[in-house]
């Protein structure tokens, strides 16, 4: 061991190095307060390392990026515990970043000569919120999507350079691929170094001035190791503890994949920006920009300046009361401006409860008013005979034809493969907690027929079946609920089959079925009340024959078809 | 922060024992600290995914478009997963079907480095072009340095179908 240290030495001179590092002087008025430096790196070295542990699965592409980051939620043992370091981790390191501002902010230590140090740091804090806001569009969800929305759109809002800035955000039009290959070049690509460099730079700047003394510290100076190092290890631990509880025990969100379309969504940013959020609603009209860019502009500024405005000499901490009540301020501000963010923001709701138009789910059940023995019984093909005890209306007997020819799509095409419902996500979503904007033929067909076009990302297959069944497909998906999806598929084949032949018979030009159709003939709701099989059958062969002055053409169909059809019709429930 | 037990004269700023514990609890807390990153980060790397739902079986071809006797290379679509995507992709075996209609099915690749191989009718062997391994209509090795006989896929007969599975473990 020996021997490669002092090989390592003679080459490189590394152990003089570290030596020089760890036993730098320091004041002996140095402690506690003066850990939170080291800590902010240890983050920083905590984020590079489970960012880079992220990036060896995430796909960053916009859709794609959704995907992989619930594969490393899902699919990968310890995928959600790195993920949780480092969503976690980074809101720590902004609260220690911060923390360690204050510190610095409370002793006056930005005084001269450690101005430049200071600058570098508040650098280092602009940095970390960026880092904070890019990576906050990475999961490319919802929440992500609609954060950085709004954020590019207050940027836009920058007097003059508005512009400008949002065409570099890639953003003039919607946030989409551009916007989110640069939010990604940033957060991993340009930031990272740059950290590196600045605090680089900014511990270079510690050492050259050495660490800030109390004043009137005149005690000979100590060294940085072993006692320092201590303290900052034991404000390490802590925080890494603090970090993997988190990481752990809080579930990190991804909600739904970022739906563009989606207009019930309450956009909300990080909860260290909701103090932003909220003073702008304070300002309007004309004045907003002055809300969302010229007040924190100015503010950072100051910010930037502070070792210019103050510039006494240092005194003990405890006759800064201007610096005190300036935090103190500023914290009750913070504070009551997050609170009222989060108090105002109604919750969103991760999935829409009740599907817009459909049947009511409190009459599906009640059994349908006619006298029992008129009933025809789901099972009975002969009316008049019905079972016994009070049949009810199954759900799938309040299906249209078109509805039942999409159920019988639903169940060919293997929807549930995919989508296998009860609640649950399968790889692709719960059809029946859909968001309100894709609860349309128009937003169904188009995805159909180019999933990936509509969703960018999905991994769904095209359905390749014809307009007719596309729309009666997406009838059905519409009729969807929590509750009635098991019950309405379990709709018999025999009446799945009807409804296909009464479809391609094109039947509902001429009739309807729960209220689908055209009203130009008589309805067939409840058909099997009034007629059976035997006329059912001589009707279809001739229809004047048993019917007077029908129009109806005569229809030949196969034997197969025909029991198909009668069986269905004679099911009908009347209409309630 | 190696082998700082070489003290500088100068920095005997506190007592040896204490010394000795700030080391201790140094070295102690941030080797913990790294085994609590590098474990998870390492099952994180190396445990395969959850396994998800995959589509094992394929109907192929016609059993009776198969000719018998010869090996014939059938191609048919596969579901994959592939890390976050599930993809149709094309996929092919080597189809030996025997006059009393039983059919084995070979993975289409040599057990050597995964090159594909082709049937060669007048040898009757099936060639690897990568580094000449050869082998015979039933899969064995017979010259050349693939180290095992061809991978066997799972095959039944549904409907006049060939149906196509996942390979058939080694017995």
């Amino acid at each position: 061991m020996r021997t490669v240290i002092n090989w390592l030495e003679n080459r490189t001179g590394l152990e003089t190095a570290i030596k020089n590092f760890l036993y730098e002087d320091i004041p002996a008025s140095a402690g506690w307060h003066q850990i939170i430096g080291s800590m902010a790196v240890f983050f920083f070295v905590i984020q590079v390392f489970t960012g880079g542990l992220l990036a060896f699965n995430y796909a960053p592409t916009p859709g794609e990026a959704y995907n992989s980051v619930k594969y490393i939620m899902t699919e990968l043992t310890g995928g959600p515990l790195i993920r949780g370091l480092h969503h976690w981790g980074a809101s720590m390191m902004l609260i220690i970043v911060v923390l360690h501002m204050i510190q610095v902010f409370l002793y006056g230590a930005y005084k001269k000569p450690r101005e430049a140090t200071w600058m570098a740091g508040v650098t280092l804090l602009l940095i970390t919120l960026a880092f904070g806001l890019t990576g906050y569009l990475l999961p490319w969800d919802n929440r992500a999507y609609w954060g950085t929305v709004v954020t590019t759109q207050i940027a836009s809002q920058a007097p003059l350079a508005g512009p400008y800035l949002l065409r570099l955000l890639g953003s003039q039009g919607d946030v989409g691929n551009v916007t989110f290959s640069r939010f990604y070049a940033l957060h991993t690509v340009l930031l990272p170094p740059l950290t590196i460099i600045l605090i680089g730079i900014h511990i270079y700047l510690v050492r050259k001035h050495g660490v800030a003394p109390a004043p009137g510290d005149t005690a000979p100076k100590r060294k940085f190791f072993p006692e320092q190092v201590f303290r900052d290890t034991v404000g390490v631990a802590v925080a890494f503890i603090i970090l993997f509880i988190m990481a752990v025990v809080a579930k990190v969100p991804l909600e739904r994949l970022a739906d563009p379309t989606d207009t019930a969504y309450i956009p909300r940013p990080e909860w260290y920006f909701l103090f932003l959020f909220q003073s702008l609603k304070f300002f309007q009209g004309p004045l907003e920009a002055v809300g969302s860019v010229v007040l924190p502009g100015v503010a950072v500024l100051t910010l930037f300046l502070i070792p210019f405005i103050d510039r006494g000499p240092m005194i003990r901490l405890g006759k800064r009361t201007f610096a005190i009540s300036f935090v103190v301020l500023a914290a009750i501000a913070w504070t009551g401006l997050t609170t009222a963010a989060v108090i105002t923001t109604p919750k969103n709701q991760e999935s829409v409860e009740e599907p817009a138009a459909t049947s009511e789910p409190e009459t599906l059940s009640t059994p349908i008013p006619n006298p029992p023995s008129l009933t025809p019984a789901v099972t009975a093909v002969t009316p008049g005979r019905a079972a016994s005890p009070a049949p009810e209306i199954a759900e799938w007997q309040r299906l249209t034809a078109p509805e039942l020819v999409g159920l019988a799509d639903f169940k060919k095409e293997g929807c549930t493969g995919c989508h296998p419902g009860a609640g649950k996500n399968g790889i692709g979503p719960d059809l029946t907690t859909m968001p309100a904007a894709h609860r349309m033929v128009g937003w169904m067909v188009p995805h159909f027929k180019n999933p990936s076009q509509i969703v960018p990302g999905s991994a769904m297959p095209q359905i390749d079946l014809p307009d007719a069944d596309l729309n009666g497909l997406s009838l059905f998906v519409l009729k969807l609920t929590p509750k009635n999806e098991e019950a309405l598929e379990s709709a018999p084949a025999f009446v799945l089959q009807g409804a296909i032949v009464f479809q391609s018979n094109h039947c509902d030009a001429c009739h309807q079925i729960n209220g689908s159709g055209s009203t130009l003939s008589p309805a067939l709701d409840g058909v099997g009340l009034r007629h059976d099989r035997d006329w059912l059958e001589k009707h279809f062969a001739n229809p004047a024959s048993v019917s007077k002055g029908s129009i109806m053409p005569a229809y030949k169909f196969s034997a197969a078809d025909l029991d198909a059809l009668c069986k269905y019709l004679l099911q009908l429930p009347g209409r309630v | 922060m190696d082998q700082p037990n070489q003290v500088p004269a100068a920095a005997g700023d506190v007592s040896p024992t204490r010394r000795r514990f700030y080391i201790l609890f140094i070295n102690g807390v941030m080797g913990l600290v790294g085994l609590a990153l590098s474990i998870p980060a390492a099952i994180y790397l190396l445990f395969p995914p959850k396994l998800r739902k995959r589509q094992e079986w394929v109907e192929t071809a016609d059993l009776a478009t198969i000719p018998s006797g010869t090996p014939t290379e059938i191609s048919f679509r596969r579901t994959r997963v592939d890390g976050w995507k599930v993809t149709n992709v094309k996929d092919a075996a080597w189809v030996v079907k025997k006059p009393n209609d039983d059919v084995v099915a070979f993975a289409p690749v040599c057990t050597h480095l995964a090159c594909a191989y082709h049937w060669d009718d007048p040898s009757h062997t099936f060639i690897c072009p990568c580094h000449g391994s050869v082998f015979s209509i039933d899969g064995k090795v017979l010259s050349g340095p693939a180290p095992r006989p061809l991978n066997r896929l799972m095959t039944k007969i549904q409907g006049g179908k060939l149906q196509i599975g996942p390979v058939e473990p080694r017995a």
